[in-house]
């Protein structure tokens, strides 16, 4: 059997699924507006410095927490700052670090759960517990003592993203690679005398892969969740950054006599954790998985 | 039954044992102890020295971590080095607000969440579900300090009915954190309900197209009699893993609930800490809330076996 012959029809399955999948997404409301949602936010993060209508950190004496009017449409902040320029640009950070955190935490939670579904033994039994151990603690204190060491640049917060919210991958791979291992074509592959590497990636990185996929767009908007609650505790990104969290902290202060800077980063920031929830709501019906048992962040 | 029950307890205890390790070398890695965090400027030379010899920190982490490990399973967690209390008492106060915010949001939450999953359940895809369904996606997704921000606008600045902020101390005897524990109540059962009550309308969902349900309905028993004796004792089931993860959550997880309404919890104080480096007490509170999450857990797991004879078997442990 040569690979030339096998790799076509491979490719070809595998994109027609691909569409078809999408298709499925979009045939209901909440897959087209999450969907939408999602590409608005990413297309606005990488475009936006070229059409804001400001400098985001230019300030503004003359014009201190001015409501929103013809110069500035959504109002200025504390600073004088341009509220439009700042939230259309607010996301940028969040979106790059937790862009890259993502397939880097699904990769490696993805590989050691399934390398643990299938080998099973002690390891697997000590690997587990530390997993366990490592979910007992809260999400805030692991990111808190990583940023109060070593900072919050994106060098430390994208390996440290990436460790953490890789974990529960690990429970999720094993667990889907465990319901795969009992079935023929494993135990096909076992008899012919296959390696468990081999056995990994012919059997069952495809049939992982759809929970992995759902599993990622969940981790992703745990990790923004996570990110925008560290820049409003002030944990986060820096000042001047624009940052949607950090503008929402800033905005509390003066709520009572202008409540309008908070209005457009809250917009933001919900539009895009719930666009994401939306597609990996979609996504998992269309990919027939369940998980409406998912667990509190 | 037995069996199983000591091996489940075994294995949490053996959780909770790797927990301690873990939180013990994560605060030994950190630069500073908690004498830099004492001395603060003078921290240098012979000061330090003599403060470290004196709290006994030059001796090899392995001897301190058994020592630390042995008083906190006697209860004696140590001394804060910011104020050189007994970590036990300054943490118990704040565990009891914890435990009072907690207790009114699963007070409030779980029988609405109850009641909303198997409502939504049984009219699934009707106006009411649709309605009600996207609510409680809102209400899981959007940030908690974003939902925060929102009410303490609407209802303590706009409105103003209910103070936004909370203003007891830590020791303050529960009856003043009334009315201010109102919003943080509110913000903590949004979240929990739209989770809890998702998870029991698809397991109503499940069960109302079992085929024992249909039977019963072929059977003609009443619409209300195959809702209450045949189906929600089974549909609930699930609801008591999810309820325990959400107990672990209220008791370790809403830090950002309490910081945004300056609520003198187990949370705040654990960022407050750590801003401090008042390492002691990160190391007790973070025991604290890991043991109490896989205790939570255990009980739950417990619990489900008790009412689900299939689950008793050593095979079906923990995924």
């Amino acid at each position: 059997m040569s690979a030339g012959l096998t790799a076509p029809v491979a490719m070809t399955a595998r994109t027609s699924r691909l569409s078809a999948v999408i298709r499925e997404m979009l045939s209901r409301p909440s897959g087209c507006i999450g969907l939408f949602l999602v590409i608005a936010h990413v297309a606005l993060a990488l475009f936006s410095p070229f059409f804001a209508p400001f400098d985001f950190k230019a300030m503004n004496a003359n014009a201190i927490l001015a409501p929103p009017d013809s110069t500035h449409w959504l109002g200025t902040d504390q600073l004088g700052r341009d509220i439009l320029t700042r939230t259309i640009m607010g996301g940028r950070q969040a979106i790059l670090v937790t862009a890259i955190a993502t397939p880097l935490a699904v990769a490696w939670g993805g590989l050691l759960g399934i390398y643990l579904g299938l080998a099973g033994g002690r390891l697997d039994d000590i690997l587990m517990r530390v997993v366990d151990a490592f979910l007992a603690l809260p999400w805030i204190l692991k990111m808190l003592l990583m940023i109060v060491t070593f900072g919050t640049g994106v060098g430390v917060l994208v390996p440290t993203l990436a460790f953490f919210y890789g974990i529960p991958v690990i429970r999720i791979a094993r667990a889907a690679t465990q319901n795969i291992v009992a079935r023929d074509f494993v135990l096909a592959a076992r008899a012919r005398g296959h390696s468990r590497v081999s056995i990994m990636r012919r059997e069952l990185f495809g049939n992982v892969l759809d929970a992995l996929m759902v599993e990622g767009a969940m981790r992703w908007s745990w990790m923004l969740l996570a990110f925008t609650s560290l820049s409003f505790l002030g944990f986060g990104v820096s000042p001047p950054t624009p940052d949607w969290g950090l503008m929402i902290a800033d905005s509390r202060n003066f709520m009572a006599i202008a409540p309008w800077p908070a209005f457009a980063p809250v917009i933001a920031l919900s539009s895009l954790i719930i666009g994401i929830n939306l597609t990996a709501d979609a996504l998992a019906k269309a990919l027939g998985i369940d998980r409406a048992q998912a667990a509190v962040h | 039954m037995l069996r199983i029950f000591i091996h489940r307890l075994l294995l949490g205890i053996a959780t909770v044992a790797i927990v301690s390790g873990i939180i013990f070398a994560a605060v030994e890695a950190l630069p500073g102890d908690a004498c830099t965090a004492i001395l603060q400027r003078d921290a240098s030379g012979e000061r330090l020295a003599n403060c470290r010899r004196e709290l006994g920190l030059d001796r090899p982490a392995v001897t301190r971590y058994v020592e630390w490990a042995s008083g906190a399973v006697r209860g004696d967690l140590g001394i804060s080095a910011h104020n050189n209390k007994p970590i036990a008492s300054l943490v118990g106060d704040r565990l009891k607000n914890t435990l009072l915010l907690a207790g009114c949001s699963l007070a409030l939450g779980i029988p609405l969440a109850l009641f909303l999953g198997v409502l939504t359940g049984l009219r699934r895809d009707r106006f009411s579900d649709l309605a009600l369904s996207t609510i409680a996606i809102f209400a899981m997704t959007i940030p908690e300090f974003v939902t925060a921000t929102v009410l303490i606008f609407v209802f303590s600045i706009w409105l103003s009915w209910v103070p936004g902020i909370v203003t007891a101390s830590a020791s303050s005897p529960l009856s003043a954190f009334f009315p201010g524990i109102v919003l943080p109540v509110i913000v903590l059962t949004m979240v929990m309900t739209a989770h809890i009550m998702r998870t029991v309308r698809s397991s109503v969902i499940d069960v109302m197209s079992s085929d024992y349900v249909q039977m019963a309905t072929l059977k003609g028993v009443p619409y209300r009699q195959i809702v209450f004796r045949h189906a929600l004792p089974n549909a609930l089931l699930p609801a008591i893993n999810v309820i325990a993860l959400t107990v672990g959550w209220l008791l370790g997880g809403v830090v950002v609930v309490e910081k945004v309404f300056n609520y003198p919890g187990l949370g705040h104080y654990m960022i407050d800490s750590i801003s401090d480096r008042d390492l002691p007490v990160v190391q007790a509170i973070a025991l604290i809330i890991a043991t109490a999450y896989v205790g939570v857990n255990l009980a739950a797991d417990l619990l489900a076996m008790a009412f689900n004879p299939r689950l008793r078997t050593l095979k079906a442990r923990s995924p």
